[in-house]
């Protein structure tokens, strides 16, 4: 059984609605890509995931979340508030500002286990200095009496993911974890999370706008496009033989080495506006194959000839 | 070490070094008053009564021949030790009402913004003679009645702090985490938002100190035979042109205390930089 099971969640924000029958799992151990552009709803699903969407002021209209075999969806916050760190860690966007500038980094990472896994404070502090040595940070005890300021962004990220692995959580979502990041440290932190995350068999939704981020570290990706899941497949199906004409162009996008000059190209059409959804298939105006039916009935997401995908013409 | 960096700073400006040194001079005095008063406080000689100021008696006598300098020395431990005491409880409760009301917003943040700006649009001499009328006078009330008065500056400020830091990231990351709301309001939203409200507070004794002698020259603070500035200061009245020395050296102990506590809190805003912050209310 998955550990986390999301089937067909739809959110409502308002009169608006930015997810719609978005539908994936994760599986213990599994590191899962979610890609897709700015305003696709990936964040949000990750805030429907974590319980946390009441705070902008969504609601789940449909659909369920499970995780454990546990209904999270309407669940009080205090039973929320026992997941949340414990169970399933969030791993913020913004390094820079996610720790809070009067508290020295130790007992910031202290303060999570000794929450959760109520440890005494000195047995907190060696599993804080284990987990920063882990991370590959140097002089483990004199970062543990840092103040933030003193640690540069990649430091602090690092910091934030030891943070998020402190009290031994079964699933890990990390919303964009490296996007405020040097290109040169992007890889390095990715590279460690994923080590660490493996190492410990734990599960992981990565969620990135990076494909070089996604071939790097996933086993498995589900694309995102205006709300609705495009595609769900293997890392290598979805590489080699991309069902969906959105991942087929995203993937396009890549830069690659020894590429004509002038040659990169991005996907002609700007994404819609949440306001004003095209009809049909939502990518059908951005679409070179776009026919009469995409503009007129939506695609269900079905089994291709590997994976999932949500197109009418997927095997052309 | 870095709590006290912007201490030093201050001491080490021209006028934050002036008023620390008379501060630490009335702190002095307040605690060891038995120790350096020459004579008794309460001790009447009433043929030396009006003594000009002079060798035996530097700040003269009162009207009951009672040492003035003495009495000065002790006054100081009734002003300080009513001003703080005053100050920290309404500090305290201003910094846990601001806190619940700015953090959890609703209906609690409504009730408490409505009493405090009912409170806040009366001088506080106001608010602190009508709590004396109704608990009565005595050194106790007049505690209390302080601390009520001071109550909806340090509420609004702390709110006002609240309201802009709860929206910060390590908040939502520590929510992420977890953390519940005590844990967030004590350990990342208070701490961020003491330091206005510290310097806030250390103004606001100036203030009080103020209020304290002015009750006290309407009769309703301590009660004699206890030595307070504001009652000296009110017996002094009826022989302002017998002996004047008598309202005029209460009157400069306040002046110079209160003086030197502003100019002190000046050069911590300097020193914290946060003159921005506390506009904020």
């Amino acid at each position: 059984m998955a550990l986390l099971s999301v089937q067909g969640i739809s959110v409502a924000i308002g009169a608006l609605c930015p997810l719609e029958g978005v539908t994936f799992d994760i599986d213990k151990g599994e590191i899962l890509g979610l890609v897709g552009e700015s305003g696709s709803g990936k964040s949000l699903t990750a805030m429907c995931v974590m319980g946390l969407l009441p705070r902008i002021g969504g609601t789940i209209t449909k659909g369920s979340i499970a995780f454990d075999g546990r209904e999270l969806i309407g669940l009080p916050e205090i039973e929320l508030r026992r997941l949340r760190g414990k169970r399933i860690a969030l791993i913020s966007q913004n390094p820079m500002t996610s720790l809070d500038p009067i508290i020295r980094i130790g007992a910031q990472i202290d303060q999570v286990s000794i929450l959760h896994l109520g440890l005494s404070a000195t047995t907190a502090k060696a599993r804080s200095l284990d987990l920063i040595a882990q991370l590959r940070i140097p002089e483990p005890e004199a970062i543990h009496r840092a103040y933030p300021h003193q640690l540069s962004g990649g430091m602090k990220q690092r910091i934030i993911i030891a943070m998020a692995l402190a009290a031994d959580p079964d699933l890990i979502v990390a919303d964009e974890p490296t996007t405020a990041l040097d290109v040169t440290i992007q890889a390095q932190i990715i590279q460690i999370m994923v080590e660490l995350v493996r190492d410990r068999g734990l599960a992981l939704m990565l969620i990135t706008h990076d494909m070089g981020v996604v071939a790097q570290a996933c086993d498995r990706v589900v694309v995102l496009y205006a709300g609705r899941v495009a595609e769900m497949n293997g890392i290598g199906e979805i590489f080699a033989e991309p069902k969906h004409p959105y991942t087929r162009e995203l993937i396009r996008c890549i830069p690659r080495l020894g590429q004509e000059p002038g040659s990169l190209k991005g996907i002609p059409g700007v994404v819609p506006s949440i306001v004003d959804y095209p009809d049909g298939c939502r990518f059908n105006p951005r679409c070179s194959n776009a026919q009469a039916l995409c503009r007129d009935e939506a695609p269900a997401l079905e089994p291709k000839s590997s994976g999932l995908a949500a197109c009418h013409f997927s095997e052309v | 070490m870095t709590a006290f960096a912007p201490i030093k700073t201050a001491i080490r400006s021209p006028r934050g070094g002036v008023s620390a040194a008379v501060l630490l001079l009335v702190v002095v005095c307040a605690l060891f008053a038995p120790l350096i008063a020459p004579y008794a406080y309460d001790i009447q000689n009433l043929p030396g009564a009006n003594t000009e100021p002079g060798a035996a008696h530097w700040m003269g006598t009162d009207e009951f021949g009672r040492d003035l300098m003495s009495r000065i020395i002790y006054g100081a431990r009734t002003s300080l030790s009513v001003a703080v005491t005053a100050i920290s409880i309404s500090v305290a409760a201003g910094l846990t009402l601001g806190a619940m009301a700015g953090y959890f917003g609703g209906w609690f943040d409504r009730a408490v913004t409505a009493v405090v700006d009912l409170t806040w649009s009366f001088p506080e001499i106001l608010i602190a003679l009508i709590l004396i009328a109704i608990i009565g006078p005595g050194l106790e009330s007049t505690m209390v009645a302080i601390s009520i008065a001071y109550l909806a500056q340090f509420t609004r400020l702390t709110r006002a702090q609240i309201m802009a830091l709860k929206n910060e990231t390590y908040v939502e990351a520590t929510t992420n985490l977890g953390a519940g709301h005590f844990h967030i309001i004590f350990r990342h939203l208070l701490p961020n938002a003491l330091t206005p409200v510290i310097v806030a507070g250390m103004l606001a004794t100036g203030d009080a100190i103020i209020l304290e002698a002015t009750l006290g020259f309407f009769g309703l603070g301590a009660q004699p035979p206890t030595p307070s500035w504001g009652a000296m200061m009110s017996s002094g009245t009826a022989q302002i042109f017998i002996a004047p020395w008598i309202i005029i050296f209460p009157g400069l102990a306040i002046a110079i205390t209160v003086i030197s506590i502003n100019l002190f809190g000046d050069a911590l805003i300097e020193a914290l930089d946060i003159r921005n912050r506390l506009r904020s209310v």
